[in-house]
């Protein structure tokens, strides 16, 4: 596509890297060449980069599609998402998702990124509600305190909460900052 | 929607009463010197051929992108100084102080040259801050700017020489040349008052007159007020052989590009031989409104830019 077509939802492909546009700033003499001064983030790793494209410049436009996906179940390294309208099944590696897969509970609906079949980005809802199943997680390196103990979640992951939190209790954690929200139901 | 859309105007108000009272003292100032309001086609089945301006087609017309042509003919008919303020439409050019509708000011002055018509600049200028209130200093992106005449004033060669360090005149990079005006020349200039560019490159006189010498220079002037790029002046060609062989090598060059469909203008061309002497100039008047009015982006003096419109 030409350059003068971009804007901040395009995303394009510069060797091979996928990049969103984060930003447009254009700058033209009036009987000059424009100049856009584009802000990229990769979209394999986060990174952010700026790079400077001139009037007539091509760059190479990629499709990057969003799609809801269901947590089905975990293969080894690996966690099979499906398509909820394609029913497609997708395996994204353990990496990919970094601390988010802690709370990942079967069942649970995803927004995942797709470029040529490949998937980019794994989105949680911002909050999700698990089952505390262990009161005081061992952890070596966390320590308790009286603000705080770690519990472990029905999904295997490991969590600070105050210390109130018992085994059996619903808690909502924020999956952008990994934390506790609050209780939302306790054991009868 | 409607809701955004009348608190996004209420935000805007102020601007859009003082631009309105712009447009009066522009009228007032023009009537005072003796010039003829004139009125040309938007809608025109040519443009001038410029290798950076794309135009909007319309049923195989198009969308004025200059009245300029328009106002020459005006001027080779022999109507005297005239002045116009229009809409002009360039495709593509959309930006923090671009809107591919945008509204400019053109006057010629018969028997002036680019120098005179930067005078009128700065007279206007002057005239709008005296009649706006601040007096000869204004505030803008939190920098004072004194407006006070004569404005300085440097070569395009010593510009490049002093923030690029190259001279265009030795040969000529025009992608170097825009790259470099923009990254280093213009933000070398003061932003305390203005400043005006002038003398370019042969090859960058698009319709000024050349002035022999050596190497020769276009009669072209650019006026920079708080790094806003804000008029371009020209002692106008009025060579028809010399104009025909630009327009046809920037015709060439869009071809070059597959850009086809603009056609040499030959009714303008007709006229040319009939164009007295005269110096002209065109501003982008949204961007005078936005120095006035101490706005970042274009946006906020226009009611309805491009994606809202």
């Amino acid at each position: 596509m030409d350059i003068g077509e971009v804007n901040r939802n395009t995303k394009i492909l510069i060797n091979g890297v996928p990049f969103a546009v984060e930003d447009v700033k254009f700058v033209k003499p009036g009987k000059g060449r424009a100049m856009y001064y584009l802000k990229l983030r990769n979209l394999f790793d986060s990174t952010t980069r700026e790079q400077t494209y001139h009037s007539g410049d091509k760059v190479e436009e990629v499709n990057v599609s969003s799609s809801d996906m269901q947590y089905l179940y975990r293969e080894g390294d690996n966690y099979v998402f499906m398509d909820n309208e394609t029913f497609e099944q997708h395996s994204v590696p353990k990496d990919l998702l970094g601390t988010k897969s802690q709370f990942l509970k079967e069942g649970l609906v995803v927004t995942v990124s797709v470029m040529e079949g490949k998937v980019l980005e794994v989105i949680l809802p911002k909050f999700v509600e698990l089952v505390v199943v262990k009161g005081a997680a061992s952890t070596k390196t966390d320590t308790i305190t009286a603000q705080s103990k770690m519990v472990e979640l029905e999904t295997g992951g490991i969590l600070a909460v105050p210390p109130f939190v018992k085994e059996g209790d619903i808690v909502k954690v924020d999956t952008r900052t990994n934390t506790y929200v609050e209780r939302v139901a306790t054991k009868k | 929607m409607a809701r955004d859309e009348s608190f996004r105007l209420s935000q805007i108000k102020a601007n859009l009463e003082r631009r309105a009272l712009i447009y009066d003292i522009i009228r007032a100032f023009f009537r005072r010197e003796g010039f003829l309001e004139a009125e040309t086609p938007l809608l025109v089945p040519t443009v001038a051929p410029e290798k950076f301006i794309t135009p909007f087609t319309v049923n195989g017309w198009f969308l004025s992108t200059s009245p300029e042509m328009h106002m020459k003919r005006l001027l080779a008919a022999g109507c005297g100084k005239i002045f116009q303020i229009c809409h002009c439409f360039r495709k593509s050019e959309r930006g923090q102080l671009h809107n591919p509708e945008f509204t400019m000011l053109e006057w010629y002055r018969v028997g002036a040259d680019y120098m005179q018509i930067i005078q009128d600049t700065e007279r206007l200028v002057l005239a709008l801050a005296g009649r706006l209130g601040p007096g000869t200093t204004i505030r803008y992106q939190g920098r004072e700017i004194d407006l006070t005449s004569p404005w300085s004033r440097i070569t395009v060669r010593q510009a490049f020489m002093d923030s690029a360090g190259w001279d265009p005149f030795e040969r000529l990079d025009e992608e170097r040349f825009d790259v470099d005006l923009v990254e280093k020349v213009i933000p070398s200039f003061s932003p305390k008052h203005p400043t005006v560019l002038m003398d370019y490159p042969a090859e960058m006189a698009s319709l000024a007159r050349l002035r022999t010498g050596n190497p020769p220079v276009a009669e072209r002037a650019e006026v920079f007020i708080g790094g806003l790029e804000l008029a371009n002046a020209y002692s106008e060609l009025t060579d028809p052989p010399e104009q025909e062989k630009r327009f046809r090598q920037e015709i060439e060059a869009l071809e070059q590009e597959g850009k086809y469909g603009i056609t040499l203008p030959t009714k303008f061309l007709d006229s040319l031989s009939n164009l007295p002497e005269c110096g002209g100039i065109a501003l982008g008047i949204d961007r005078l409104v936005m120095l006035f009015c101490d706005a970042a982006s274009i946006d906020e003096v226009i009611p309805f830019p491009w994606e809202i419109a």
